[in-house]
């Protein structure tokens, strides 16, 4: 049986007031679709490990993929913030969802639309942002997460064509996907993007299963024995490591806001809990120790906000670093992490049951805490910037 | 088809609302507002769904501050082509129904539709009013409507039952649960939206024939009694004399 979504946004410094009109009115969209859409089959579908895959064409309709890539190819045509706000309402829902449309617009759609030829672009993005294609992101492999230009997928010439080998691993999305964005070697070297289609020989992608966190989001590798890749296929705009670093750093970005979303959920539901339960004559709110807990969570929760809307101030002005960004992301899925505990104990033993939220976002933040760059990763970029020197090797 | 409907703005269904120290206003104060949910789910929708089906234009209309274009904005992401706003302050039902009055009343509009009642004041006066300003036909609490040439025919839903009336237009409609299903406007919408007019227009003279002197918030729920079951006396003297039930 679902239970009714009573979520509430939660606004302790006012920071709606830094937004504008199209941004509330996205995130009074996306969070009323969620709750129609998502909450009611959210746990469901966490807890039978399924990916809820109705909900690609729900996402394409409420216009979450891609909402600040440009009209004419399939995007909405908004800012980073409205990116950020549509984020953050996806995964106060679950990360899961959240990370089906981060992959399709930030991974997918955002790489061809900038690196991408006029012809790449017409004959992919409408259909990726009305989401009668779904895309899939390939740069992690079996032995090369955290150095990813280290990657043995490679391809050859072969006239017209290219011959791709390799494999690719944790990829969200790729048992389901229509196409893939694959970085691979050519033969120079040099790391270059290449749209791989389902249905090319030699081309599988198998599911990963055994997932304790994202169950409701699909997971799995793909595997390239000889695919032959038309050379048109090739992103020409783009060589080297840089290429798929930007669009992690839009999708990096996007997940510092979905964070606060899961954060805030987990928030919302033990500050309702702590009303409603009593314990010793009166509710746990009016505990010392649960009121710690609370105050500390919001003080987290309205810093990371904060982050969140200067960093897409900067993005907006084109000024985000991808350091900066790195920060963000690091900080603000740490303090959901940290929430969520905290959120769980609130509840007690109801907290690791599916009639809350809580547990389930604490889950699936333990993979958004190493996914796109592991915290660790992300602190090192930070150490980088401020230093000046490579602590990565 | 010309279609008009009379949005309001109210906050939103879980706000606490407080009221002054005299109990002669609510205090406004970090209350979030929403566009009022029988004009939205119900009117809108429906008058968007004929537009679809039969062509014509829908336009919205509200009176109040420029506080109140971003509910107007809404419906226009839902898919209303244009707003009126009549600037002036809602005072109460018959101004706000003679204000809209006057500035409809030479837009020719076949079907001129407001939601049941305002989930804040429930007062369900507005559409009847407006209907007597306008000197159209009223029909109230509509939960379907068929429209076929110049003649509308909605059921209503009365005791035990349903109504089924027939009206040529132009009418009136209150526009109740039923009428239509909730949309959700998406980012297309609300990037449509804000190249889509909001024509502001001044209020023509209204005034208001009631006055509210004040307002009482609910008692708050009593402790509960508990009882020992071997005490049904003391149980049946509470019912009779405290909870008076019996």
């Amino acid at each position: 049986m679902a239970r009714t979504d009573q979520y509430e946004g939660h606004d302790y410094y006012g920071v709606d007031a830094l937004l504008s009109e199209d941004h509330l009115l996205a995130r009074d969209a996306v969070r009323a679709w969620v709750k129609q859409e998502v909450s009611p089959i959210i746990e469901e579908y966490s807890e039978r490990a399924e990916c809820p895959k109705q909900l690609f064409k729900g996402l394409a309709e409420i216009g979450a993929y891609g909402p600040s890539l440009p009209v004419e190819y399939g995007g909405g045509g908004m800012d980073e913030i409205a990116y950020g706000v549509i984020m953050q309402e996806l995964e106060r829902g679950d990360s899961g969802v959240r990370s089906m449309a981060s992959v399709q617009g930030s991974l997918v759609m955002y790489p061809i639309y900038r690196f991408g030829s006029e012809e790449q672009k017409r004959k992919y993005l409408p259909k990726l942002g009305s989401g009668e294609f779904i895309g899939c992101f390939g740069l992690t492999e079996p032995d090369h997460g955290s150095n990813p230009g280290g990657m043995i997928t490679r391809y050859e010439d072969d006239g017209d064509h290219v011959i791709l080998n390799g494999a690719k691993l944790w990829i969200t999305n790729s048992p389901v996907a229509d196409i893939a964005v694959v970085w691979a070697k050519g033969p120079d070297g040099k790391i270059r993007g290449l749209i791989v289609e389902k249905g090319m020989k030699g081309f599988t992608a198998p599911e990963i299963h055994g997932k304790w966190s994202l169950r409701a989001s699909i997971t799995g590798e793909l595997v390239f024995e000889d695919v032959r890749v038309p050379k048109s296929n090739i992103l020409p705009e783009v060589a080297g490591l840089k290429g798929p670093l930007s669009c992690l750093s839009k999708a990096r970005y996007g997940i510092a806001w979905g964070a606060i979303g899961a954060a805030l959920d987990c928030y919302d539901s033990a500050l309702r809990y702590s009303k409603e339960r009593i314990q010793f004559d009166k509710p746990i709110a009016g505990f010392q120790l649960t009121q710690k807990k609370l105050a500390e969570m919001i003080t987290e929760i309205t810093k990371a906000q904060l982050l969140a809307w200067r960093l897409g101030t900067l993005a907006n002005e084109g000024k985000a670093s991808p350091a900066q960004i790195s920060m963000a992301k690091r900080n603000n899925v740490h303090m959901a992490l940290e929430i969520a505990r905290e959120a769980r104990q609130i509840h007690g033993g109801m907290g690791i049951t599916n009639e809350y939220p809580v547990m389930r976002h604490m889950m699936n933040l333990e993979t958004v805490l190493t996914y796109e760059g592991t915290h660790d990763i992300h602190l090192l970029i930070t150490g980088m910037d401020v230093t000046g020197i490579n602590a990565f090797k | 088809m010309k279609q008009l409907v009379c949005i309001s703005r109210t906050p939103e269904t879980t706000a606490n609302i407080a009221l002054n120290g005299d109990g002669t206003d609510i205090q406004t104060d970090g209350l979030n507002y929403i566009l009022n949910p029988y004009d939205e789910w119900y009117a809108l929708v429906r008058a968007l769904e004929l537009k679809e089906a039969q062509g014509g234009t829908v336009t919205v209309i509200n009176v109040g501050g420029a506080e109140n274009d971003i509910v107007i904005r809404k419906a226009l992401a839902i898919g209303a082509d244009d707003a009126i706003r009549v600037d002036a302050q809602p005072s109460s039902a018959m101004a706000v129904a003679k204000m809209i009055a006057d500035a409809t009343k030479d837009g020719a509009y076949d079907i001129v539709y407001c939601g049941k009642e305002s989930i804040d004041y429930n007062g369900s006066m507005t559409a009847s009013m407006l209907a007597e300003y306008l000197g159209l036909p009223f029909v109230s609490y509509a939960s379907h409507m068929d429209v076929s040439g110049n003649t509308a025919t909605i059921k209503r839903d009365i005791e035990g039952g349903t109504e089924t009336v027939e009206v040529p237009t132009p009418f009136v409609l209150s526009a109740a649960k039923g009428l239509a299903e909730q949309r959700i406007p998406n980012m297309r919408g609300i990037m449509m939206a804000k190249r889509k007019p909001i024509n502001v227009v001044s209020p023509g003279e209204a005034k208001n024939n009631a006055v509210v002197s004040m307002y009482e918030l609910p008692k708050g729920k009593g402790d509960i009694k508990m009882i020992d079951p071997d005490n049904m006396e003391e149980l049946v003297r509470l019912l009779k004399e405290e909870a008076k039930v019996l």
